[in-house]
């Protein structure tokens, strides 16, 4: 029988393009640090540590968990490192609260971190396909296509995408460490970007960021700090092949079964009444509408018309990527598990400018490679 | 405290159990198969071993290293071998796949699922693992000198030498059993039986490390399938348990550490139960022949305990299997009868910075 588990630490750096002030071990160290003093911890007290991030050819630096157990704390203590793509920070999350649910341990510090300035992620991204010509060039050049055929299906007009960009900005602006704070934001700033990835236009994807995020998981009984926990209600984790001529890239059977099962975990049936705020991996602005149908927010065809409606707003009566997502702020590492923090925090009553009031029950989703890993966890102010 | 006292103390974990093995053909270059490819052979057998399929697994998890391959995301394609559709529920970490086997064994405990497959590989053939392995080290003030990993081990045999624990005739001593013990794996890649004063004749690689105190360079994958429950007695006859699970990592700086002991291993050891009873085999996961010294008293092993009757990684190295491939081998030796009671041993990092200890038993 698995143990409760909840979060009562959140930590994050403040997002930047270079964070030439400090060195991958004091970015890590900013994020965790401040995960500890929430949960009024120490080092000393944390039993095993788990760390992910995205390729470790971002840094250069061959499987880092290595050069980071010491600024971490891990000395003498289990140090876990995950890599599941996009998706990692959420993974690394799981992979932390499974420790605490099985009852091996009692509390967890997870971290995830990139940074990206020390590389070009673009073309580190820019993987070559078996049989394909190698004209991708960035995440953008795969996702493309696919944001193309869902608007083809749904008949989504071409300013939805432009909405989620303008949306999650104006988010972001409620919050201190998210990376882009674009005041003057608007929908004709947006279309006047620069082309990329056709639809996409330069502001309708995600920067590239410096940045980490940490929390503490710990078992019920070992509750500690000022707030009250965050307790998870559901996780779990689905795969599926990127080269797979059955697979449906749009939306993907993976994320239908991913949530289908977290979902049943907390007894969710209708996931825009009874959830009161959601962060989800928008890397690029389309797959707002496109992960609203996925996540089961809406019918196939509609999510388009939630985002055009405002649903998905701050004032919406489903708020999306409060903290301004994916599209404010991406450590692509540690992007997975600040959706799953930001959650943590909207439900602990503890995120500031961009609380939900009364959010009692939020779903953080992360998802990676070609739209084929995804993680997700339902967390709630209750206990389960 | 005693051991009774000690064991009494120890929480109780769900058992799990090693229901099947497979590895591939360990050789200097693969370079006829991509990943898929080298897995896919691998993965079958794993299962045929039982007669199951994909279905009858609830959980995946893989551990591998992109920088052998020189590209990133190595691991979403070598997801193919297994075919996950429809989706599965999946994980990856970017370590050897005796820690994924720690990450299914997790899952395991939580009572929720009952079968797993791990499976990892390693290509160390399309680069120059010199090069490579440096950049495991802090990229800040080590890996800009370009400190080759067998420079790095030799600083550590130099310190063992000095320190009285070892001698570099112990060291051909251990290659040369290892190697000879390796004639009786088929899977191995270097076998042969050389006596210790031929070995010694070797010049130098990295003083005090000579040719035959190397690890080879190998290209190979693994694949197990740990059950529990009424899966655990439906897929074998005689299960063999895993009753001591634990890892622990050091600090990174080579000179915070004396490179002559292991305290994480004996943590480990400590955490997992060795000492709770007798050692029949152990497997250890020494790349260098020297660290079997340390490892061998980190772990409390007696003169009586066989080491390796594998080979070891002298024998076969695949990175990022090569930890995974001891827990195999360590648990076909107590399916066979020929041990009761086993420990194996996985690292990672230079100098055996990160160490996982994993003690099995028949019944």
């Amino acid at each position: 029988m698995a143990e409760r588990c909840a979060v009562i630490g959140v930590g994050q750096t403040h997002h930047k393009s270079k964070r030439n002030d400090v060195s991958i071990a004091g970015l890590v160290r900013e994020a965790a640090k401040m995960a500890l003093a929430d949960a009024d911890l120490t080092w000393t007290d944390i039993d095993a540590v788990v760390i992910g991030k995205a390729p470790d050819m971002f840094e250069g630096n061959m499987m880092p968990e290595l050069y980071l157990a010491p600024a971490l704390g891990a000395v003498g203590k289990p140090m876990f490192r995950v890599h599941t793509a996009g998706s990692v920070g959420g993974s690394t999350s799981l992979v932390a609260a499974h420790l605490i649910s099985s009852g091996i341990h009692k509390r967890v510090l997870t971290v995830a971190y990139e940074k990206q300035s020390d590389s070009d992620a673009m073309w580190a991204l820019s993987v070559p396909q078996p049989f394909a010509a190698p004209l991708l060039a960035g995440a953008g050049g795969y996702f493309a296509p696919h944001i193309r055929a869902y608007m083809r299906r749904s008949g989504a007009p071409e300013h939805i995408g432009r909405m989620v960009a303008v949306k999650d900005r104006i988010n972001a602006l409620r919050n201190p460490y998210a990376h882009l704070h674009l005041a003057d934001i608007d929908m004709k700033m947006v279309e006047d970007s620069m082309m990329l990835w056709d639809p996409l236009r330069y502001l309708e994807a995600c920067p590239s960021s410096d940045g980490a995020a940490a929390m503490v998981l710990v078992a019920e009984d070992s509750l500690s700090g000022s707030f009250p926990p965050a307790w998870i209600h559901g996780m779990a984790m689905r795969s599926e092949p990127t080269m797979f001529a059955g697979r449906d890239q749009v939306n993907p059977q993976a994320g239908r079964d991913c949530s289908a099962d977290v979902y049943a975990q907390a007894g969710i049936t209708n996931p825009r009444a009874e959830i009161d705020v959601a962060e989800v991996y928008v890397p690029f602005s389309w797959y707002e509408p496109m992960w609203l149908e996925n996540l089961g927010f809406c019918d196939l065809g509609d999510g388009w018309k939630l985002t055009e409606a405002g649903a998905t707003a701050f004032e919406g009566d489903i708020p999306w990527n409060t903290s301004g997502g994916v599209l404010s702020s991406n450590p692509i590492g540690a992007s997975g598990m600040l959706r799953f923090l930001e959650v943590a925090m909207q439900v602990r009553g503890q995120a500031g400018e961009h609380q939900i009031d009364g959010a009692r029950r939020a779903l953080g989703q992360a998802y990676g490679g070609g739209s084929q890993f995804f993680s997700m966890w339902v967390v709630g102010s209750d206990k389960p | 405290m005693s051991a009774a006292a000690a064991k009494a103390k120890r929480a109780v974990r769900r058992p799990v159990s090693i229901a099947s093995f497979a590895q591939s053909e360990n050789v200097r270059r693969d370079d006829q198969h991509n990943e898929v490819e080298m897995l896919m052979p691998v993965v079958a057998e794993v299962f045929a071993n039982i007669g199951i399929t994909k279905n009858d697994i609830d959980f995946i998890c893989s551990g591998s290293s992109d920088y052998l391959i020189g590209g990133p995301f190595s691991f979403v394609t070598a997801l193919d071998a297994v075919g996950v559709w429809p989706p599965m529920p999946e994980s990856h970490t970017e370590m050897d796949g005796a820690w994924a086997l720690y990450e299914a064994w997790v899952l395991l405990q939580e009572g929720e699922i009952d079968a797993a497959l791990v499976y990892s590989f390693g290509r160390s053939s399309p680069g120059n693992l010199n090069e490579i392995l440096a950049l495991q080290l802090d990229p800040y003030y080590l890996a800009p000198l370009w400190p080759d990993p067998v420079s790095v081990a030799a600083l550590q045999a130099r310190a063992l030498i000095d320190a009285g624990k070892g001698s570099e005739e112990d060291f051909a001593a251990i290659a040369s059993r290892s190697r000879k013990d390796a004639l009786s794996n088929p899977k191995a890649q270097v076998a042969h039986d050389i006596p210790v004063e031929t070995l010694l004749r070797d010049e130098y690689v990295v003083s005090p490390l000579r040719r035959h105190t190397l690890p080879p360079i190998t290209d190979g994958a693994a694949a197990m399938v740990l059950a529990a429950g009424d899966k655990a007695r439906e897929w074998s006859d005689k299960p063999v348990w895993i009753t001591g699970f634990d890892h622990r990592i050091e600090t990174h700086s080579l000179g915070g550490r004396d490179l002559t002991s292991s305290p994480s291993t004996a943590k480990a050891a400590d955490v997992a139960g060795v000492a709770d009873g007798p050692i029949d085999v152990a497997e250890l996961h020494a790349p260098f022949a020297h660290q079997e010294i340390i490892l061998k008293e980190a772990l409390g092993l007696d003169d009586g305990v066989t080491i390796n009757p594998s080979g070891g990684a002298l024998a076969a190295n695949p990175i990022m299997s090569a930890g995974l491939i001891r827990i195999g081998e360590a648990a076909a030796r107590i399916a066979s009868g020929q041990a009761a009671r086993a420990v194996a041993h996985a690292t990672s990092g230079p100098c055996l910075q990160q160490n996982l200890v994993c003690v099995l038993e028949g019944e």
